[in-house]
């Protein structure tokens, strides 16, 4: 499990928890991940906004979204934590770099089907010509 | 044996009915996605997955939405994400 993996790890955090409790929380998060060997390569406070469902009687929340480069190990960790967190409503993580490699599998995929196709649209373009001119020929 | 024989026979008659009404006469949807290119859907695009949820919040079949297989799987996968984590609801109204 030498391979580093991508993972986009976002968490809800009680609306009543002030800015700078969010601040921290955020940072505390951050601190597990680099502690236990990940990186952070993006993060993103996607604000304060409505939940789609209660959670915990709590109608909105602040949204954090991290995206982690690492082994999964401080993923584990960071989970644990979040778990017995009271503050944070809800946590989840989606690993996308399989997910990233298969668009990308299927750019290339189109990108070279593409190819094709407009090699097959000069060969009929030209058989559709031919044909026309020997109609023509005929009459 | 009998029973096989039912059931071709309701099937027979769930055919005979499909092509009443108007519907039959709609022309074939194209795969939204497939035009616009798109390899990967985000379960965080909620204005997107919304256009693909009802107001009972169950998920668009294809069979109405026209989406192609492949990014129908990726949709469900997606808006079953964004409920996860309180971005769409499991249940409206």
């Amino acid at each position: 499990m030498a391979d580093t993996r991508t993972y986009e790890v976002i968490f809800i955090i009680d609306p009543a928890a002030a800015e700078d409790d969010v601040m921290k929380l955020s940072e505390g998060v951050q601190k597990i991940i680099t502690g236990q060997g990940g990186s952070i390569t993006k993060t993103e406070m996607m604000g304060k906004r409505q939940l789609a469902y209660e959670i915990n009687h709590k109608k909105d929340g602040t949204y954090v979204l991290l995206e982690v480069e690492g082994s999964g190990k401080e993923i584990a960790e960071v989970e644990r934590r979040m778990r017995v967190n009271d503050q944070i409503l809800r946590y989840m993580t989606v690993r996308v770099d399989e997910m990233r490699q298969r668009a990308e599998k299927l750019k290339e995929r189109r990108a070279r089907k593409a190819e094709r196709k407009a090699g097959n649209g000069k060969a009929k373009k030209a058989a559709l010509n031919f044909a026309a001119r020997e109609q023509e020929g005929a009459e | 044996m009998s029973s096989n024989y039912e059931e071709r026979d309701f099937g027979l008659e769930y055919d005979r009915t499909m092509p009443r009404g108007p519907r039959r006469m709609q022309r074939r949807k194209i795969c939204r996605f497939c035009i616009d290119k798109v390899d990967l859907i985000d379960f965080k695009d909620v204005k997107l997955l919304q256009s693909y949820i009802p107001e009972r919040g169950k998920i668009l079949p294809r069979r109405i939405s026209g989406v192609c297989a492949a990014h129908q799987r990726m949709l469900a996968s997606a808006i079953k994400r964004a409920r996860n984590i309180a971005l769409l609801p499991y249940a409206a109204d």
